[in-house]
């Protein structure tokens, strides 16, 4: 079976033996893209976040087949080498990160959430479910489906609200 | 995972009356497949079936089976008319999964239970007969209203309390037509069938599920659990409440993790409709919900927790604005 | 190229240090709130972990476990499983390893896994071509057992208890001060298992090359990390290189190997080909290490002054049968307040469940929170403000050696704490509400003792003035990369950005490791001294004392005189090996690090959930060395307290010993809503008897108090009190109105 996957505007042709492939795994060990991690490979950890169309998703609770087709955003299609994105650059100045390891999902994930927000999306924090405001319950509620260990949380809003209150 | 064959429907009707699993968002297919507790040899991908839009249907919506759980807390019409839907919504999982997750999958959705998860333990749920490890075992998510002595699992979710409290209607087709099923009696007591967690038939899929007209009033969704966010409920409260003169005119209540449905309480209601709200009548009410109830030793908690938080929302619900 | 010139400082902790370099150097990069320097590659997702980077042809192993709590394997489905799609092998070997070991063994944990003395213990391994069927093998393993769980002990209630002579102490007569004293608290507290849940997970990948192993796996301390997989393999240490240069994660939890990198080492030899395991996060929660649950008994007096007369910390724990690690829950109860009258007492009880090991901060990160809930039971009974209480009581000397402290600014850290959290604004118990939430303050110490080990390091100065650190330490998120760039940076007056740390790689200078906070003072030391040696030629080559050098952005400066240190190279390359060792200074000085915590909580008082409103520390734990990343260190360390005073709990199932809640799931740790802003300070401190850049560890230090601090705001909130951790919402509702 063969699928096309648009990984990073990249064009790739992914050959699968086995459909049981998950979109994660097929990223990290069929096309050596192993910025996205593996923490948990069942939802419960957030560090397996991508974008499908711009929109955060974990990649280990989907399958690489269900992705024909699909455009998908991994950390290495956020920022370069030479220029990071803001919010990289955000999540050094601040400290948003320790051992790492839950790094790129993060990243992935405020980024799309920050889109959310300006989207106007409501979330269990927003006091009027038409205006959500952008506080600090607001990130930390939308930022709780990317657990950290090493426990950066409160660095981690702080990045954000720096990325998200820098001109563009 | 065990091994299966994988195609990905057109249309509904290539997936209804198939003998392949349903995929959809994947988010507790694929987490049960894994550890091999679902063993489907064949899934049919429903993600470009459509089905995927909220539309007006009367003075009520119709929502696409394959409405991701994101969009619909976000629609306009059920944030300004359903809010309870949107609250319901909105307190489960994480934004990543609720961007996946789908009507008809969430309303599928299986036990959180602990032995149900493991293939080593028996489970009456996932291998009839095979015995329930969780009476005597651990019990910290599991049932106190409608169990049975087969299984006392939970159904986990959010969204389906909230769809029991409005009084959805599920629509469903299969090989021998379509049929609608009231949300309230969607998911089943496990009696000596536990392996049926809900009506749905063999070859049946969700087409969409439609809610009536607007109810109004006050609505609050009010979910206890171990951690703030990203956690299943240990209770939860669906309560949607309209006041007339200082009384209580509509009353809708459901509760969420207490038992293998969402448990709507339709007697509580009638008892509370059309008095007027006090702390006295709202414990009273709580007597009736919790009838029979039953712990299993580290959920005893869950009985009077259900009750507090009862009180509470109704005390919410029915506060009078200044 | 030319070899470098060679050049060594050992240097052994016999003294006080005077030299005091770090505070002579000019450039003030060490003390600098620096970003890490890998930090570009972590957050672009291009930093390597564990089970990233295979080797050409690497194929895929998945443990299998054992579903029986005790008792023998006498067999295995193992040619239906050879024979299903992709499988290479299945491999019951007596070399694959029961339990992981131990932090520092340095040697083979148990091996055999034919014996089964945990649920869940890998009994074999199945490898296959790819990771899905290597899985799906691996489930469809079925193991005949000589099944004997009806005999394994698996609740703390059924297991006997050895009573260690070794670790038990007693001073003046504790029973009898306890009937006289003014005040007294007699209580019992419980700690349940706890989990590491760092985010990666364990994972190896190995291959053989010309009969060297090589593995890339996600472990703390490379030394023995290559000693303890050599042995498990009956090869020599010589023939084992381990990188990890990345570990997501550790907390105690990667200390020793683990069944991972046995396991992908023999798979690796029997297919000939590279082999990676990654542990499925359930087999990380049930077969790596846990925190032992503990049951704890706090006896407290005082006179009517509030002066402690008796303190006993009596700690009941658990680990496998024939593991010799026990959670050293007193460590800290016998040096941090007054009492003439002491006893410790510490009982091992043996369980079939997972073994228990180090995780952060082992000892103190459940002892403190236990005692500081007592003392401010205490305070309550004496009717004395709970800081009050603890400021009236700090000793000036280890009240049980008489030692002299290193330095002790308990007191400093406990009035600055107060002032700037707000301490005087506490409300009586149970009085203080928001709607249905009740508000509640609470204070707690933090004290942790403070190490240093053995390690080594080299630093080259090229003859281009650029620098290389290297050693075989690892950086879990702790900072290593950082500072270790900053002090070679510092001592050698080059910009950060001219220096590379190459870490992670056991052929490199053997270090302490990343554990028990001495990574740091460790690491950082052996990188200090190789940098001093190379400042030292230096210094010769200009012509002056090392103390009349000043190194500065490339520049060397004596008097008046003034070379650039290119120059001054004139084509050579320095190399300098620092070596740090521990000496009498741990011996004859009581060393701990020191903190105060406070925190604001909101109970429920209709769902008894809590929430933490605010959180605040102040620490004196000597030089700090980048108060960046050690500001991340604490915040860390206090959400670790966050988890353990509310949410952490391995629930274990009493008929078998398993893991019940062995997922990212159903074991809570906190969640980015569960955590407020948290304010850390740090006193400007020095402790000139902990290691030549007078700093101390910091990591752990932040974790042992904080729980305390919420269960006595908890209880301030409530007016009621709690002993049993984590402080659940059912736990909260029995004790409501
Ligand atoms: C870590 C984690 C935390 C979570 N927390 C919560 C929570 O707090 N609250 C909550 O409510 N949920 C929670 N969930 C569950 C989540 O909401 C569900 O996994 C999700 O809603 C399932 O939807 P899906 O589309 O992904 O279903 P799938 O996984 O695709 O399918 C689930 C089941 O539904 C069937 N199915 C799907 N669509 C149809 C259809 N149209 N007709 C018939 N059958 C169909 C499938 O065959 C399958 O059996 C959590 C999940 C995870 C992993
Ligand atoms: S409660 Fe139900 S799901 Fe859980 S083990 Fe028993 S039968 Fe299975
Ligand atoms: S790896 Fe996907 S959520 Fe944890
Ligand atoms: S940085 Fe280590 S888990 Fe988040």
């Amino acid at each position: 079976m063969e699928i096309s996957l648009t990984v990073n505007g990249a064009q790739h042709r992914l050959r699968l033996d086995d459909p049981r492939v998950t979109l994660l795994d097929a990223l990290r060990q069929h096309l050596g893209l192993t910025g996205t991690k593996k923490g948990c490979d069942h939802g419960q950890c957030g560090a397996c976040t991508v974008m499908l169309d711009g929109r955060r998703m974990n990649a280990c609770l989907s399958l690489a087949v269900m992705h024909d087709g699909d455009a998908i955003t991994t950390i290495e299609g956020i920022g370069t080498a030479e220029a990071l994105a803001p919010m990289q650059a955000a999540f050094i100045r601040h400290d948003g990160f320790q051992c790492g390891y839950c790094t790129p999902g993060q990243i992935v994930s405020a980024t799309a959430m920050l889109d959310e927000l300006r989207q106007g999306w409501p979330s269990q924090m927003s006091a009027d479910l038409t205006a959500p405001q952008f506080t600090d319950d607001e990130i930390r509620e939308r930022m709780s489906g990317n657990l950290c260990r090493c426990s950066c949380y409160p660095n981690i809003v702080d990045a954000i609200r720096d990325a998200a209150e820098a001109p563009a | 995972m065990r091994p299966f064959t994988y195609t990905r429907a057109a249309t509904p009707a290539e997936a209804i009356g198939s003998a392949a699993r349903i995929i959809a968002g994947g988010t507790n297919l694929l987490d049960l497949m894994k550890h091999q507790v679902e063993t489907p040899d064949r899934l049919c991908d429903v993600n470009h079936v459509g089905l995927d839009r909220v539309e007006r249907d009367g003075d009520g919506l119709r929502i696409g089976a394959l409405v991701r759980n994101s969009d619909l807390a976000a629609d306009d019409a059920v944030r300004t008319d359903w809010p309870l839907l949107s609250r319901a919504i909105l307190a489960g999982a994480s934004g990543q999964i609720r961007n996946r997750a789908t009507t008809g999958g969430n309303l599928m959705q299986r036990t959180r239970c602990y032995y149900f998860y493991d293939i080593d333990a028996p489970c009456n749920k996932r291998e009839p007969g095979s015995g329930c490890a969780a009476i005597g075992g651990r019990t910290r998510l599991h049932a106190i209203l409608g169990a049975s002595d087969q299984c006392i699992a939970t159904y986990p979710g959010d969204m389906a309390v909230a769809l029991s409290a409005l009084d959805a209607t599920v629509e469903v087709e299969g090989p021998e037509g379509r049929r609608e099923i009231a949300a309230t009696a969607f998911h089943r007591l496990p009696g000596t069938t536990p392996e049926r967690d809900t009506e749905l038939r063999p070859g049946e899929m969700i087409l969409s599920v439609r809610l009536p007209a607007p109810l109004g009033g006050r609505q609050i969704y009010r979910k206890v659990r171990d951690r703030r966010s990203y956690a299943f409920a240990l209770v939860s409260v669906a309560a949607a409440v309209g006041m007339k003169d200082g009384r209580m005119e509509t009353v809708r209540l459901a509760f969420g993790s207490v038992a293998a449905k969402p448990w709507r309480a339709i007697e509580a209601e009638a008892m509370l409709a059309g008095q007027a709200p006090s702390a006295d009548l709202f414990d009273r009410a709580a007597d009736v919900v919790l009838a029979g109830a039953q712990g299993y030793g580290d959920n005893d908690f869950k009985i009077p927790l259900l009750r507090r938080t009862m009180r509470a929302v109704l005390a919410e619900a029915t506060q009078e604005t200044m | 190229m030319p070899d470098p010139i060679e050049l060594t400082l050992r240097h052994q902790m016999n003294s006080r240090d005077e030299r005091n370099l770090l505070d002579h150097t000019v450039q003030g990069i060490v003390g600098s709130p620096l970003d890490r320097p890998e930090g570009p590659l972590k957050v672009r997702g291009t930093a390597t972990y564990a089970d990233e980077d295979h080797p050409p042809g690497t194929v895929y192993g998945w443990l299998v476990r054992s579903t029986v709590g005790k008792g023998w394997v006498v067999g295995l489905n193992t040619s239906e499983l050879r024979a299903m799609p992709g499988v290479l092998a299945v491999i019951r070997d007596d070399r694959l390893i029961r339990n992981p070991a131990q932090g520092q063994a340095g040697k083979a944990p148990y091996q055999g896994p034919a014996e089964v003395f945990y649920k869940g213990q890998p009994i074999a391994v199945v490898v296959a071509e790819t990771m899905e069927q290597a899985r799906d093998a691996a489930l469809a393993a079925r193991a005949q057992y000589d099944d004997r769980t009806d005999k394994g002990v698996f609740t703390p209630e059924r297991a006997s208890y050895e009573t260690p002579p070794k670790k038990q102490a007693t001073q003046g007569d504790l029973d009898k001060e306890m009937d006289a004293a003014a005040f007294r608290v007699d209580l019992e507290y419980t700690t349940p298992t706890m989990s590491h849940s760092a985010m990666e997970p364990h994972a190896a990948v190995a291959w053989w090359e010309d009969g060297q192993l090589k593995v890339r796996g996600s472990y703390q301390m490379l030394k023995h990390n290559v000693e303890e997989l050599a042995d498990a393999l009956g090869i020599s240490p010589k023939k084992v290189r381990i990188l990890s240069p990345y570990v997501g994660g550790g907390f105690g939890s990667k200390l020793g190997i683990s069944h991972e990198a046995v396991g992908a080492a023999i798979a690796a030899q029997k297919v000939g080909r590279p082999v990676a395991i990654a542990l499925h996060r359930r087999q990380v929660y049930e077969t790596t290490m846990r925190r032992s649950e503990s049951r704890q008994r706090v006896r407290l007096a005082c006179d009517r002054d509030g002066q402690l007369t008796a303190v006993g910390h009596e700690a009941w724990v658990s680990n496998l049968p024939g593991e010799r690690f026990s959670e050293p829950v007193t460590q800290a109860t016998p040096f941090t307040y007054r009492g003439e009258n002491r006893l410790i007492g510490h009982h091992v009880g043996r369980l079939n469940i997972t073994a228990a090991g180090s995780m952060r901060a082992p000892g103190e990160a459940i002892g403190v929170p236990v005692t500081e809930a007592a003392l401010d039971e205490l305070a309550e009974a004496a009717g004395l403000c709970p800081v009050e209480l603890r400021l009236r009581n700090i000793p000036d000397k280890d009240p049980t050696t008489g030692k002299p402290y290193s330095g002790n600014r308990l007191a400093d850290c406990l009035r600055r704490g107060a002032e700037s959290f707000g301490w005087a604004d506490r409300p009586q118990p149970g009085t203080r509400r928001d709607g249905e939430w009740l508000i509640g303050m609470g204070m707690t110490s933090a004290i942790r003792v403070n190490m240093l080990e053995n390690s080594a390091a080299r630093v080259t100065l090229a003859a281009d003035g650029t620098a290389l650190v290297e050693t075989d330490m690892t950086d879990i998120g702790t900072g290593s990369y950082a500072i270790l760039t900053q002090i070679a940076a510092e001592v050698l007056g080059l910009p950060m950005d001219r220096v590379t740390t190459m870490l992670g790689d056991s052929d490199l200078p053997a270090s302490s490791g990343s554990g028990g906070s001495f990574g740091a003072a460790s690491a950082g030391s052996s990188v200090m001294l190789a940098a001093q040696a190379v400042r030292d030629r230096l210094a010769e080559r200009m012509g002056c004392d090392p103390g009349e050098l000043t190194l500065k952005d490339g520049t060397a400066i004596a008097g008046n005189r003034q070379r650039q240190i290119v120059d001054l190279l004139a084509g050579d390359s320095l190399q300098g090996t620092g070596e740090i060792e521990p000496g009498t200074t741990s011996q004859d000085h009581r060393q701990a690090c020191w903190g105060a915590q406070f925190a604001e909580v909101a109970v429920s008082s209709v769902t008894g959930e809590v929430q933490v409103r605010r959180l605040s520390a102040v620490f004196a734990t000597g030089r700090i060395l980048n108060p960046k990343t050690a500001r991340s260190q604490c915040i860390g360390g206090m959400i670790f307290g966050i988890g353990q005073a509310l949410h952490e709990e391995v629930m274990t199932d009493p008929r078998d010993g398993g893991f019940v809640n062995r997922d990212l799931a159903e074991y809570h740790i906190p969640a980015n809503l569960d955590v407020p802003h948290i304010d850390v300070e740090f006193l400007d401190d020095r402790d000139p008897y902990a290691n030549p850049m007078q700093a101390k560890g910091i990591g752990e230090l932040a974790c042992c108090g904080t729980a305390g601090a919420i269960v006595n705001a908890i209880a301030n909130a409530t007016g009621k009190r709690f002993h049993h951790f984590p402080v659940t919402l059912d736990k909260v509702l029995a004790k409501l109105d």
